[in-house]
C-alpha cells in the first residue's frame, strides 16, 4: 500500500510538472525588425574610414588589456537594431557611429578588425555582461550616469545626444515635449526616456507605450497606434533616414546623455588609456570622419564633446 | 541586506504597479480563459460531431503556437486590418486565447475519469441530460481537475511576464526599469522571485482547499 502511495505522488508530481510546462512560454523573445528590416533598403553605409591595428601597444596594469592580447581577439557588446548607430544589415554586416568607434578602439588595442567578436547586449542586460567579463567593453548608446559608474566604468563621452520624438511626417499637432498629452508616446520597456515622460507627466500614463525595441515602436508608429516615438535623437535619425518618406523628428531635444563606452568597473589603467584615444580621434579628425559617413547622413552636424575623465 | 532591502522601498511605486498589473492581468484572463475552456471542454466531449471537430481544432492551433506569436499577432497584425486593440485588452485576449486551450484540455481529462458506463446507467435510471451532468459527472470529474488545473493557473500567472514585452507594465517590465535606474539586478530579480512566489500561495491553499473539500475515501 505504502509503495503504492509513494508511486502515485511521485507520478502527479510529474503530470503537474508537466502540464507546468506544457503551459509555460519560452524567453519573450523581442520580434524585432518589423521595421527596419522587409521591404525598406537596408542602406549600410561607413564612412571609409580604416581601422588599422596598432602594433606594440601595451596598456599596464590593465587585466582587460591582458586577456584581450593573449586571446587575440576582443569580445565587444553592441546593439545590432539601431540604423546609423549600432547596426546588423541583411548580409549580416555590422555598421553604424557606435561600431566604427567600437572598431576604432579595437585598432588602438593592437586588434585587427577582422579578430573582432560581436556580442549582441540588450540594454538591460549591460552592466552584467560587463562584470561578468562575457564582453571586453560595450558601445552602444549607453549613456554615462553615477548609478552605472556603481557597476562599469566609462571612457568618454564620445558623443552627447539628446531625448528627442519622432512622428509621422504629416502630423504637425507635436512641436516638443509640451504638445504631448493626450498623445501616444512610445518608448523601449523602462528606458530613461519613458521614465523621464512618465515621471514629468508629459502624457497620461495610459498613454505611455512601451516595446523592447525600438523598431517595434516604430512599427506601432507607421501602423497610427501611436504618435511619437522618443528616446534619444541620433536613435530617431537613424530611423527617419530610413523612412524619410514618412517619418520626421521634431529637433527639440530636452535632455542631454552622454554616450561612454562601457569597461569594467576596476580597470583604470584600460579606461585612461581608451580615453586617449578617444581624445586622438577627436583631434586627428577620426571622429568626425566617422560621424560623417554615419549619423551625419541624416543632415545633421556635430563636434566632437568635451571628455570626463575621472 | 540592508541594499537589499532599500532596492524594494526606493523602487515601491513601481513593484506596487507592476504586481498590481501582473493580478489584475492573471485575474481577468484567469476568469476568461476558464469560461472560454470549460465551452470547449464541453465542445470536446459533446455528443455534436462538429463541435467536437471544433475544439480540436481550436486546442491544436493555439496550444502549438507560442504565446509569444499570439501577443505579436494582436500587437502587430491585427492593425494592420484597421482593428484598434488597445495594449491591456490584447493582453487580456491573448493570455486567454492561449491558456483556454489548456483548461479545455484539462477539463477533457477530467470528464473522461469519469467511466463511461456511469453516464450510462444514469440515463438507464431515467435522468436527464442535465441530472447526469451535475449528479453524476461533475462532481467526480470536478475533483479530478483541480490539481492540473491548479498547474495551468500557476503557469498563466507566470506567463502574464511576456505582456511586458507588448507595452504593459507589470512586473515582467520591472527590470527594465531598474536596469535603467541603476539598481543591481540581483536584487531586483530576487525581488520579483519572492514577488511571484507569494501570488502563487493563494493558488496553492486554493488547491489544498479544494481538495480536502472534495476528497473522497477510495
Amino acid at each position: 500500500m505504502r509503495y503504492k502511495r509513494v508511486a502515485a505522488v511521485a507520478m502527479m508530481a510529474s503530470l503537474a510538472l508537466s502540464a507546468a510546462a506544457c503551459g509555460k512560454e519560452g524567453n519573450p523573445t523581442p520580434s524585432g525588425g518589423n521595421a527596419s528590416g522587409g521591404a525598406q533598403s537596408d542602406q549600410c553605409t561607413t564612412s571609409g574610414v580604416t581601422f588599422t591595428p596598432k602594433t606594440d601597444v601595451n596598456v599596464a596594469g590593465s587585466p582587460t588589456f591582458q586577456k584581450i592580447k593573449s586571446a587575440g581577439k576582443v569580445t565587444i557588446g553592441v546593439k545590432f537594431d539601431q540604423p546609423n548607430l549600432g547596426y546588423k544589415d541583411a548580409q549580416g554586416k555590422r555598421c553604424g557611429f557606435d561600431v566604427e568607434m567600437a572598431q576604432y578602439i579595437a585598432g588602438t588595442l593592437g586588434v585587427d578588425p577582422a579578430k573582432i567578436e560581436y556580442k549582441e547586449i540588450a540594454s538591460a542586460n549591460r552592466e552584467t555582461a560587463i562584470k561578468g567579463g562575457e564582453i571586453d567593453y560595450y558601445v552602444g548608446t549607453y549613456s554615462i550616469t553615477d548609478k552605472r559608474k556603481n557597476d562599469v566604468s566609462f571612457a568618454g563621452p564620445y558623443f552627447v545626444a539628446g531625448q528627442d520624438l519622432l512622428v509621422r511626417k504629416d502630423d504637425s499637432s507635436i512641436t516638443g515635449k509640451d504638445s504631448l498629452k493626450g498623445k501616444k508616446v512610445c518608448s523601449a520597456t523602462g528606458s530613461t526616456p519613458i521614465q523621464r515622460v512618465r515621471d514629468e507627466n508629459l502624457t497620461e500614463p495610459n498613454n505611455i507605450v512601451e516595446f523592447k525595441t525600438y523598431s517595434e515602436c516604430v512599427s506601432q508608429l507607421l501602423d497610427k497606434k501611436v504618435d511619437a516615438v522618443t528616446t534619444d535623437d541620433a536613435i530617431l535619425k537613424g530611423y527617419a533616414a530610413q523612412n524619410p518618406d514618412e517619418l520626421k523628428v521634431v529637433g527639440q531635444p530636452f535632455s542631454t546623455e552622454k554616450y561612454g563606452i562601457g569597461l569594467p568597473k576596476d580597470d583604470k589603467a584600460l579606461r585612461d588609456y581608451v580615453n586617449d584615444q578617444i581624445e586622438a580621434a577627436f583631434k586627428d579628425g577620426t571622429w568626425q570622419k566617422i560621424y560623417d559617413g554615419t549619423l551625419g547622413k541624416s543632415g545633421s552636424s556635430a563636434t566632437p564633446p568635451q571628455l570626463e575623465r575621472y | 541586506m540592508a541594499e537589499f532591502l532599500r532596492v524594494l522601498t526606493d523602487n515601491a511605486d513601481l513593484f506596487r504597479e507592476g504586481f498590481f498589473n501582473t493580478v489584475k492581468l492573471f485575474l481577468i484572463a484567469g476568469v476568461g480563459s476558464l469560461v472560454l475552456g470549460m465551452l470547449l471542454g464541453a465542445m470536446r466531449v459533446s455528443p455534436v460531431p462538429a463541435l467536437r471537430a471544433f475544439g480540436a481544432t481550436y486546442v491544436n492551433v493555439v496550444r502549438n503556437t507560442p504565446l509569444t506569436l499570439v501577443f505579436a499577432f494582436l500587437v502587430f497584425a491585427v492593425p494592420k486590418l484597421d482593428v484598434n486593440i488597445d495594449y491591456f485588452p490584447s493582453a487580456c485576449i491573448a493570455l486567454t486565447l492561449y491558456t483556454a486551450a489548456f483548461v479545455c484540455e484539462v477539463v477533457r481529462s477530467g470528464v473522461n475519469t469519469v467511466a463511461t458506463g456511469q453516464a450510462e446507467a444514469a440515463r438507464a435510471l431515467g435522468m436527464t441530460f442535465g441530472q447526469v451532468l451535475t449528479l453524476i459527472v461533475l462532481p467526480q470529474a470536478l475533483r479530478a481537475m483541480v490539481p492540473p488545473m491548479m498547474s495551468v493557473f500557476i503557469a498563466m500567472l507566470k506567463n502574464t511576464t511576456i505582456a511586458a514585452g507588448f507595452s504593459v507594465l507589470e512586473a515582467g517590465a520591472i527590470p527594465a526599469y531598474m536596469s535603467e535606474r541603476g539598481e543591481p539586478q540581483f536584487a531586483v530579480l530576487l525581488w520579483i522571485t519572492i514577488g511571484f512566489l507569494i501570488l502563487v500561495l493563494p493558488l496553492v491553499a486554493l488547491q489544498r482547499f479544494l481538495e480536502r473539500k472534495w476528497a473522497v475515501a477510495r
